[in-house]
């Protein structure tokens, strides 16, 4: 054939290699593509760990208050001592009168020493304030005691100013600027006022709740943002978020915080702050046009009634649920890990029934007329004290509760049933979060507020005559989200929230148009030079280690459950039973068959040899193998109810509670989740930490040392 | 027939049915069993399978509501997938072939293939090939097929470099790199 076959067979032989990089490139195409999707499967699935972790955590709120009502509804004390101790746990300490206040958190008899560089304010405060503090947390400095009081005393007079529905108007500044939670990031504040500039007569802000809790600044932030709305009255508003509240604040951080910074003052400080949050304002409305709340609304939200509400009644908006006698064991049992049938949240209880009075101790013999008295009146203390308890409203200037109007409030309708009213418009403002679905039913995750649809969000729209809803409360992973086809906005602005790498923050601009700009944001450098993979895997890995700390905290429940498909004792069971026990027992709604790859590492012959599982989970715990592993099973599950019930003990804030102290709450708690636990049990606790503080227990040292250990990269 | 587990063909069937619903939620924003159809490739694959772009769009159309509504039900999602699975379509590439294919583009055998090279080839609209490389077909009937090509969108190939790129070299060496995005592909089903 010559050469023409030669050229022929060239021309072939490169076309087949075309066709052959084709087709490779197609293949790794495929590949490639395969190998994303998988990345995003992952990625949602940590989100749904990390969310659903979270709204369990604020189920301990329950767990917490259930605590509360058994010691009330059925513990009898055996002694005077324990009885002190258990009431010294409701008084969350002494409310103030107005006068007493200013006189307790006094400032002007601090002297700042000449040594202090930090910033000096004088008031009224001038823009120089700001940026000098501005720049000084840059530094890392921290604001004299003496000037954080003065701030937060003038911060209040300021508030008590202001109405419960604060109005702005696009008129004045040509755009107004809302955030969502800032949750003590300040690294997120200094991007949004790097981004956006900082407040000023031709910048508005609305700053939307939950400025504290969970970051290591919330100080800090409080100290800007109520800095610039005494600059800028007419130009800063700042709504009240479900954070804004000192029982929410011993849980979630902030307390600590505070009294880490200012070991002297802090005390002042926090009673100062107690009193700003309940006069922070409700509600912000824009143009009329655009409602702006921390939460939500419900289907009996009344914005008339919150313009008139004595909204500082409210210091904090924390409740406990009446429970029905039968719901009690079932309640019990799950606290203790076990797995129940779940009551139907949707009917039972109603937000508007109050928990049950606590029973009067043994009245003393009638002959010793002293002692009765006495008893008669601690006890009709005790009422009284329940019943402030029940809205935890200060002691109000008008009313004195005597003996004579204790008749009327044990009836439990009256005066309590407005005020019942009111604080359910706040907590419905403050804790709601909206759903896909029509209607409106309680929030039961969150354990106040209620999940509304979006007809609900319709009617409150028609009714007052608005084009829609901004609020905050939940971390999206895009810094916002719209819902209820674009008439309720979800503003969040703490980047980073749950890991590095997390999800963004954003902000929202509004201009006359009343078209919402979005600016999103992610305030960690390292989070840009991570490569998807990269980022993914490390907010993953985070996010596995809290699962895997959740389900050894259940070992007890699980193992139970993983039995009922081991009839035969073999010590396995297959992976599809795992997935169905696992749920069962921690409740999370997760993709446990998506999971599995992350949990369990090895099989024998596509089964799980779950002993050894579980094993390898308490491996992570290895230094505390002398206490008894049911125990420290509750102490996981429960690590963050007994920090804050040890707070609640601890009035002076110190960290520290006595060896007493400490030892009465094991007995409590312990006869509460029915466990068995030896004056022995509870001495082995003590050992686990180190200490030697004079008999006292630094109960953070003590929690701390219950956490699991970081797994090594 | 048992199975070495112990689980007969209906366990089988159960097993993968309740796998698929899992991953078709974790797509559902609303909890109301649908999912946006765009996200359809993503839980076919996360599912373990590895289909083409032609042959994801033949499965759409499966799925797809005769009225398309930009959604997809779980309904009728669950026996499409379900048989997917069973029949072991779109079955994973091993990492010899994926090697090879690398191999493939890198016409001097360096070990590496440039930046500007993988672009080309990842954005390629499709190629004209013959349609038979039997010597006697090519020679007798000279035909060309143009195969469609699935082009890298720019996102794609953007977030491809960022991790396959060596900076300092300015190119990709595909064998680090296939050995670091190896994902442990256990096979996950039942036997």
């Amino acid at each position: 054939m010559g050469s023409g076959s030669s050229v022929n067979a060239n021309y072939k032989y490169s076309l087949q290699k075309s066709e052959n990089a084709f087709k490779a490139a197609v293949l790794i195409q495929r590949w490639y593509r395969r190998y994303v999707a998988r990345l995003e499967m992952r990625r949602r699935c940590t989100w749904r760990i990390f969310q659903s972790i979270e709204y369990a955590c604020e189920q301990d709120q329950i767990k917490l208050h259930n605590f509360f009502s058994y010691l009330m509804d059925n513990f009898t004390p055996s002694s005077s001592k324990e009885r002190d101790f258990i009431s010294r746990m409701f008084i969350s300490g002494e409310s103030f009168k107005e006068a007493e206040l200013e006189k307790y958190c006094d400032y002007e008899s601090l002297e700042v020493p000449d040594s202090y560089t930090g910033p000096r304010l004088s008031f009224p405060l001038l823009p120089d304030h700001a940026t000098a503090l501005l720049e000084a947390f840059k530094q890392k400095q921290q604001l004299h005691a003496r000037y954080v009081l003065n701030l937060l005393h003038e911060t209040r007079k300021h508030l008590k100013q202001l109405p419960n529905i604060s109005h702005v108007s696009t008129c004045y500044s040509e755009e107004v600027t809302v955030c969502g939670d800032l949750h003590g990031q300040l690294d997120d504040l200094f991007l949004i006022f790097y981004k956006n500039g900082l407040p000023s007569p031709s910048k508005s802000y609305v700053f939307n709740g939950d400025f504290v809790d969970r970051g290591k600044q919330s100080l800090e932030i409080l100290i800007i943002l109520f800095t610039f709305l005494l600059i800028y009255p007419k130009e800063v508003h700042l709504n009240r978020g479900n954070h804004e509240d000192h029982m929410v604040n011993l849980r979630y951080g902030f307390t600590k915080e505070v009294m880490q910074k200012y070991k002297l003052h802090g005390k002042k400080i926090l009673k100062m702050i107690q009193n700003v949050f309940c006069w922070l304002p409700l509600a912000t409305m824009i143009d009329q046009k655009v409602l702006v709340i921390h939460g939500g609304v419900s289907d009996t939200t009344d914005l008339d009634m919150l313009e008139k509400i004595q909204r500082n009644k409210f210091i904090s908006v924390l409740r406990g649920k009446k429970r029905k006698e039968s719901n009690r064991n079932v309640e019990v049992k799950e606290i203790n890990g076990e797995s129940q049938a779940e009551p139907d949240s949707a009917g039972n209880e109603t937000m508007s029934s109050l928990p049950s009075q606590p029973r009067p101790a043994q009245a003393p013999s009638m002959t010793n007329r002293v002692e009765f008295s006495r008893w008669v009146r601690q006890t009709v203390q005790e009422q009284i004290e329940w019943c402030r308890k029940l809205v935890d409203i200060s002691d109000s200037e008008e009313e004195e509760l005597t003996c004579s109007s204790l008749v009327s409030l044990t009836d439990l309708d009256g005066p309590c049933w407005t005020r019942q009213e009111e604080w359910k418009q706040i907590l419905d403002i403050l804790w709601s979060d909206p759903m896909p679905q029509e209607g409106c039913r309680e929030n039961t995750v969150r354990g106040g507020g209620c999940y509304f649809g979006p007809d609900v969000t319709g009617n409150i729209l028609e009714k007052y005559n608005l084009q829609f809803l901004i609020r905050s409360h939940e971390c999206k992973q895009e810094g916002y989200e719209f819902c209820h086809n674009r008439k309720v906005l979800t503003i969040f602005s703490a980047s980073n929230y749950y890991e590095i790498g997390s999800n963004r923050g954003a902000y929202v601009k509004l201009g006359p148009d009343l078209v919402p700009h979005f600016v999103q944001y992610q305030a960690n450098k390292t989070a840009h030079t991570l490569t998807m993979t990269q980022r993914i895997s490390r907010v993953e890995e985070s996010a596995f280690r809290a699962l895997r700390e959740k389900l050894f905290a259940h070992t007890s429940a699980l193992i139970s459950a993983f039995k009922l498909y081991d009839k035969d004792n073999t010590g396995k069971i297959t992976l599809s039973n795992w997935a169905t026990a696992v749920e069962s027992v921690l409740r999370l709604g997760l993709p446990w068959r998506m999971l599995r790859p992350q949990l369990v590492r090895s099989t024998a012959d596509g089964m799980l040899e779950y002993k050894s599982w579980l094993d390898d989970l308490a491996m992570e715990q290895r230094s505390q193998e002398h206490i008894q592993s049911s125990l420290l099973e509750v102490i996981y599950r429960n690590r963050s109810n007994l920090e804050t019930i040890f707070r609640i003990i601890d009035r002076d804030h110190s960290g520290l509670i006595s060896f007493e102290e400490f030892h009465q709450t094991w007995k409590l708690f312990s006869s509460h989740m029915n466990i068995e636990l030896t004056d022995d049990g509870i001495n082995d606790l003590v050992r686990s930490i180190d200490f030697n503080k004079d008999g006292n227990i630094d109960f953070n040292e003590f929690l701390e040392a219950f956490r699991l250990v970081k797994q090594s990269q | 027939m048992m199975g070495r587990a112990g689980i007969c063909k209906d366990g089988v069937i159960a097993e993968i049915e309740k796998k698929i619903t899992e991953a078709f939620e974790v797509f559902d924003r609303d909890g109301n069993e649908n999912v946006d159809v765009r996200e359809i490739g993503s839980i076919v694959r996360s599912l373990g399978c590895f289909p083409t772009e032609a042959e994801l769009h033949e499965l759409l159309a499966k799925v797809e509501e005769e009225e398309p509504t930009g959604y997809v039900h779980l309904e009728k999602f669950l026996p499409v997938m379900t048989k997917i699975l069973l029949d072991r379509s779109y079955r994973p590439i091993p990492e010899d072939v994926l090697l090879h294919a690398f191999e493939a583009l890198d016409e001097k055998k360096s070990g590496y293939i440039t930046k500007e090279e993988l672009v080309k080839h990842m954005t390629e609209e499709g190629v004209d090939t013959p349609s038979s490389s039997n010597p006697v077909a090519f020679m007798s009937a000279y035909r060309l097929e143009h195969f469609p090509g699935e082009p890298f969108t720019e996102e794609e190939m953007e977030e491809m470099l960022s991790s396959a790129l060596d900076p300092e070299t300015n190119a990709v060496h595909y064998r680090d790199y296939i050995s670091m995005m190896i994902v442990d592909e256990t096979d996950d089903l039942p036997q």
